[in-house]
């Protein structure tokens, strides 16, 4: 019994190590950011491998979640003969939830994970010491730029992910199901509003990238320098990061648009 | 408390340092002084904390107790400017080369100057290419490191710790397991990179044959402590029983074979000291 609350105290005491530790290194990088402005160009390599590299699996994606929520609203709507309000019920999906989330889930483990791994292996081949001992500091080489990028994009690849939806709820609902096409998007023009709907789905996918990098970034400064450290490390960044999408979602969700 | 500079004192001294990792200790009571402009071996077994040493040098570790200062400067207390000032004179090659995988070797060696000076581009290829030349790889120079053998990705480090021409380098395990004509030349390369460009020559091995040929003066390190140091020559005449087991490469002696523990007739046995948490 004793054991079993010593080894409870433990795992929370490292648990909030880790914590502590994740947001000095977050103060630390956000410290470094000035590198950003001087040597943009450290950012748009790392925009291109974070964010551009993302592009086709968050475009397939978001083809066939708009397609299925084509479908799926379609089939519902229909049996209140309001199918011509498809158009609407899939921008709003997308803009409101599907997109920032989605995108956000795919994000951790397509670029998320990458970064870890290529993080955690600078670290165990020694590439970050002997940057340090080169007199370069990691933070504004390799953090920063890093960083930065996975925010960047964020908020973009969940904007792409939501238009290509709704292209893809217009292959199945108009092209397929018969909705009248002038319908579907007038619906989507009527019902979508910019502050309430897209605003606060922008700023999800901003809260979202940034925690999704952090969580990225850190877990591979963080890793253990070894092979199996670094297979941990990517493994939790797609847990954790998951996790605190979803969980940040409800909060966001409650936040912007519970009632009182 | 500055230590004073004068042309021939020491590059770094060393003073009562004691660093521990988690519990285990793993310097004691070090004490050592590294001559200027010389090649100096800190030898000792393996897990007697050799790289641990240069990375307290380097300033990438904190020591618990003690001082170093590298040119006169106590590196513990330096702000992180000086700090990275004073690196910009220190070059370090580490075991594995730790080149940036991402880059080729000419961008590898060029990775310092682009980072600390605005050179030309012209300017800036002569100078890897100088670089290269004098570890003999020039041509080389568009390979990926992936595709280099450990002896070239140590030379091509070699290479890019001299690119802003320090003015001490410090080697981890250069002799580190490298077939012998390889040795050779990384052997060649240090000993006259030390000779043409006049810096201090830092090296931590077990590779006792090799190490022994090239230094000038050699530091034995065991338990945490400094336990001889001279001359090569010097050290062999005059030897401990331990440093002779260590120079020697006997197995047994003040080093046991055996890692300290319970006696092996009990553990045979099966009858166990219980251990107090």
């Amino acid at each position: 019994m004793i054991d079993a609350i010593a080894s409870l105290g433990r795992s929370s005491l490292n648990a909030l190590v880790v914590f502590g530790r994740a947001f000095l290194f977050l103060l630390q990088v956000l410290a470094s950011l000035d590198i950003v402005i001087r040597r943009f160009g450290l950012t748009v390599v790392q925009i291109y491998s974070v964010g551009v590299r993302s592009l086709l699996i968050i475009i397939v994606s978001g083809l066939f979640v708009g397609m299925v929520l084509g479908y799926q609203g379609y089939i519902t709507l229909v049996n209140f003969g309001a199918a011509e309000a498809l158009g609407g019920v899939v921008a709003l999906s997308l803009v409101r939830e599907l997109g920032p989330v989605v995108t956000a889930l795919l994000f951790a483990g397509r670029a998320g994970s990458a970064l870890t791994a290529e993080l955690g292996l600078m670290k165990t081949t020694e590439q970050l010491s002997a940057m340090e001992m080169m007199a370069v500091n990691p933070y504004r080489r390799i953090f920063a730029p890093r960083f930065v990028a996975g925010f960047v994009s964020m908020p973009l690849l969940a904007a792409i992910f939501s238009a290509v939806g709704v292209i893809g709820g217009y292959i199945v609902g108009v092209g397929m199901l018969g909705v009248d096409s002038g319908a579907y998007f007038s619906q989507m023009q009527s019902v979508t509003d910019w502050n309430e709907d897209v605003l606060s789905g922008v700023i999800k996918s901003i809260v979202f990238g940034f925690v999704v990098t952090w969580i990225a970034v850190f877990q591979g400064f963080n890793a253990m320098p070894t092979s199996e450290g670094i297979s941990r490390a990517t493994t939790q960044t797609v847990v954790v990061s998951s996790l605190a999408v979803l969980g940040l979602d409800f909060i966001l969700t409650g936040l912007m648009f519970g009632t009182g | 408390m500055a230590e004073p500079v004068a042309e021939e004192s020491p590059h770094i001294v060393i003073e009562n340092l004691r660093f521990r990792r988690g519990r285990k200790v793993i310097f004691e009571d070090l004490s050592m002084r590294i001559p200027r402009g010389q090649v100096t071996t800190v030898m000792g077994p393996s897990g007697s904390g050799k790289t641990t040493l240069l990375r307290l040098i380097g300033g990438q570790l904190r020591p618990d107790g003690g001082r170093i200062w590298v040119d006169g400067q106590e590196v513990a207390r330096l702000s992180t400017r000086r700090l990275y000032a004073l690196r910009k004179r220190m070059g370090m090659l580490f075991q594995s080369g730790a080149l940036l995988t991402d880059l080729s070797v000419f961008e590898n060696v060029a990775f310092p100057l682009r980072e600390h000076t605005d050179l030309p581009e012209d300017v800036l290829r002569t100078l890897v290419l100088l670089k290269l030349e004098a570890v003999g790889l020039r041509s080389a120079r568009d390979l990926d490191p992936a595709s280099l053998s450990g002896g070239m990705a140590r030379r091509v480090a070699l290479a890019r710790a001299i690119a802003l021409d320090p003015d001490l380098i410090m080697y981890d395990e250069p002799f580190t397991g490298l077939d012998p004509i390889t040795m050779g030349q990384i052997v060649t390369l240090i000993r006259r990179t030390n000779q043409s460009l006049g810096l201090t020559s830092v090296l931590v091995s077990h590779d006792v044959t090799e190490a022994m040929t090239i230094s000038d003066h050699v530091v034995l390190i065991a338990d945490g402590r400094a336990v001889d140091a001279g001359a090569p020559d010097d050290l062999r005449a005059r030897a401990s029983d331990w440093s002779a087991q260590f120079l020697e490469g006997r197995p047994d002696g003040p080093v046991p074979f055996h890692y300290p523990g319970d006696s092996y007739r009990e553990d045979l046995l099966g009858v166990r000291e219980r251990r107090d948490d």
